[in-house]
């Protein structure tokens, strides 16, 4: 059977399952459609989180991330994980004990004030939506390239299916089809990195190959040659570059935790649980299921990196016949060359590939001196890494097949739970919460429905026409989060003190400085042209990047927060009760009972 | 708050800072700051250092969580907060 028929059984298979899911745990209630009705276990919970956590971003991008960052992407592996330790002790036992459907919901009750839920509100949904319109891009860019389709059809394709079980199914559904998602992302990632580990390294485990010697019988560490094969051809020492600074790495690595404990559609999965105590092991079995992935992806990175050079390398770094003929590249790099996202150039007119690193001015000498005329891989596009990987280790077809379903489950899962967030935070905290208090139920889980189409819509045309937004989109969801949501939680349930004009002033300033120093440096909304300062490291505030400074606003938000909760009145003493009772977990069950 | 109310959270402070502490350790500290010292100790081929900040750090957040859900379930029942 040929890889396309392959791929359209495997993935055709993959979403019969999971919209039949949908259709069987449709939501009746607003309780389901929310939370699910508070009747989903702690592995069950742990296992969605998971599918909802690992988007396309960690599925495809991060382990190209880390082939070609070496030890500088480890701020994404830590970033992404250490944030649910700050979920799990800080957040997560509590927000269930107080028992209600939607994080502004907490705040405005917390801070007794709708302004604060509001601001709260405004809050959730930039982030949201800032985040999905990656998620639906991914989805376009996945469907169409494995469809055979253009980008548009493939766009329109992902958001039907998306529709059809998010709208129908809300939280229960959507819970029960990441559970599905999981399983098939895990297994699309692991089989792969297995194969290669065992080629390479003929350690079977990836965790424990890229510890390990060359199976080649050299006796040298895979690492150490991966360093040395990397260094002989100019490029960054891979077990040692760092990301910009070491002090960008540390900031970046605390906006990505604190976004991670403020991302609203991670945090609404703590109030699915039945029990307080399951929150704390929900957050548990989350990091485990996203630490099986999480600690493979070093080794798909590092092997992936290795693979790679040694393809084109294929002997002595300055001989003739070291770097290979264009007459016989392998059958994976045609196929990639189709799609544009790898390119080469016969610069020199020697009928081989040279690739090399022609920024580095001591290594370009002595590549002048062997006839080569810069760097001949023009292009290689860090997201097929993942995608490529088992066409490079020469595996089935079935594993391929199996990645580009895992792909897209992964895309598919993270999509549905933003948009469930962003829909409830619009029928429940503003039409229900704010504007029409007596809407019925059935009215308020329709207008959840339309608000979570619209959501689609919307995305759907920044997708269709995005505006540059790869790499910002992702900084500022995060940013945004983090210097937003995480402050006031967790000031609202640890200072009791903290009061009404604190928080609001607190998130205005968090959110406002992050904007601000994003869209200075990435142009305003991202339109390039209107960023005022450039995006240029020297213009770096001390050199930390754009990416990285939600951790700064996070700060500006504690700081204003807790001077401006000093000079103004305490809460009242009801809230300082409330708080005292949310820091016990016993007597949740009736909280949740309305 | 009760006499046992305030005891309870004093615990789980105390717990919560200690396992703050270690989280910082194994991922600032061990993975960032202090990685090229520890790099210069090797298990397997690997350095220490690069271990934390790939593989360490996030087998040491999942200890983390666990330790604090047990200890945290323990603490409810000894001060008599738990849920039915």
């Amino acid at each position: 059977m040929d890889l396309q028929t392959l791929t359209y059984l495997v993935v055709g298979f993959t979403f019969a399952l999971y919209i039949g899911i949908a259709f069987w745990a449709r939501a009746g209630t607003t309780g389901e459609f929310y939370a699910a009705g508070r009747g989903v276990h702690p592995v069950a919970n742990g296992m969605a989180t998971a599918a909802d956590w690992m988007s396309a971003a960690s599925f495809i991008s991060m382990a190209g991330l880390i082939a070609f960052n070496g030890y500088g992407a480890s701020v994404f592996l830590m970033g992404w994980t250490g944030g649910y330790v700050l979920l799990a002790l800080l957040l997560a036992p509590y927000l269930r004990k107080f028992g209600k459907f939607t994080v502004p919901e907490f705040i405005g009750d917390r801070y007794y004030s709708r302004t604060a839920r509001i601001v709260a509100v405004i809050c959730l949904i930039l982030a949201s939506v800032t985040y999905v319109i990656g998620q639906m891009k991914g989805i376009g860019v996945a469907f169409s390239r494995f469809l055979e389709t253009d980008y548009d059809t493939g766009l329109f394709i992902g958001m039907g299916i998306v529709f059809i079980y998010a709208v129908m199914g809300g939280m229960k559904g959507i819970t029960y089809t990441q559970i599905a998602q999981y399983c098939v992302l895990i297994f699309a990632y692991t089989v792969p990195a297995v194969f290669v580990s065992l080629n390479i390294t003929g350690n079977p485990i990836p965790q424990l190959g890229i510890g390990s010697a060359m199976a080649d019988g050299s006796g040298t560490f895979m690492l150490d040659k991966l360093d040395q094969v990397v260094t002989d051809l100019g490029f960054k020492e891979y077990t040692t570059q760092v990301m910009g600074s070491k002090l960008n790495m540390f900031v970046y690595t605390l906006s990505l935790m604190i976004g991670t404990a403020g991302l609203p559609h991670v945090i609404i999965r703590f109030f699915t649980v039945p029990k307080v105590k399951d929150a704390r092991s929900s957050a548990g079995w989350a990091l485990v299921f996203i630490a099986i992935l999480y600690t493979t992806a070093p080794a798909v990175g590092s092997m992936a990196r290795l693979n790679l050079m040694n393809t084109i390398q294929v002997g002595e770094v300055g001989s003739v016949e070291g770097n290979i003929e264009i007459a016989n590249v392998p059958q994976w790099m045609l196929n990639w060359e189709k799609t544009g996202l790898l390119q080469w150039e016969d610069k020199n007119g020697d009928g081989r590939i040279q690739y090399y690193n022609d920024k580095n001015a001591e290594f370009v000498a002595k590549a002048e001196a062997w006839g080569w005329k810069g760097n001949e891989m023009t292009k290689v596009d860090r997201d097929i890494m993942v995608l490529a990987n088992p066409e490079i280790a020469k595996l089935p077809n079935w594993v391929i097949a199996l990645v580009v379903a895992g792909g897209l489950a992964a895309a598919l899962s993270t999509a549905a739970g933003l948009l469930l967030a962003i829909a409830s935070s619009i029928s429940h905290d503003l039409l229900k919460g704010v504007f029409m208090p007596d809407i019925s139920e059935k009215n308020e889980l329709m207008a959840g429905r339309i608000a979570m189409a619209g959501a689609i819509g919307l995305a759907g045309y920044f997708g269709l026409h995005p505006p540059d937004f790869a790499a910002g989109t992702v900084a500022i969801a995060f940013g945004l989060a983090a210097s937003s949501i995480f402050p006031v939680l967790m000031m609202g349930i640890f200072y009791k003190k903290m009061n009404r004009a604190g928080a609001i002033w607190g998130m205005i300033s968090g959110i406002g400085v992050t904007m601000l120093y994003v869209f200075q440096h990435k142009g305003i909304m991202f339109v390039p042209g209107t960023s005022f300062l450039g995006d240029m490291g020297p213009n770096w505030f001390l050199g930390i990047s754009p990416n990285a400074f939600g951790a700064v606003g996070a700060l500006v938000n504690f700081t204003v927060a807790a001077m401006v909760s000093k000079v103004t009145a305490p809460p009242p003493d009801h809230i300082q009760h409330l708080v005292e009772d949310i820091r016990v977990p016993k007597g949740a069950g009736a909280a949740s009972d309305h | 708050m009760n006499k046992t109310a305030e005891q309870y959270w004093k615990a789980n402070i105390r717990l919560v800072s200690i396992l703050l502490v270690i989280w910082f350790a194994c991922s600032f500290l061990f993975g960032i700051i202090l990685v090229e010292p520890l790099n210069t100790i090797k298990i397997g081929g690997v350095g220490l250092g690069f271990w934390f900040a790939q593989n360490g750090s996030i087998y040491t957040f999942l200890v983390l969580i666990y330790v604090y859900t047990k200890r945290m379930n323990a603490l409810d029942v000894e001060f008599d907060v738990h849920e039915d």
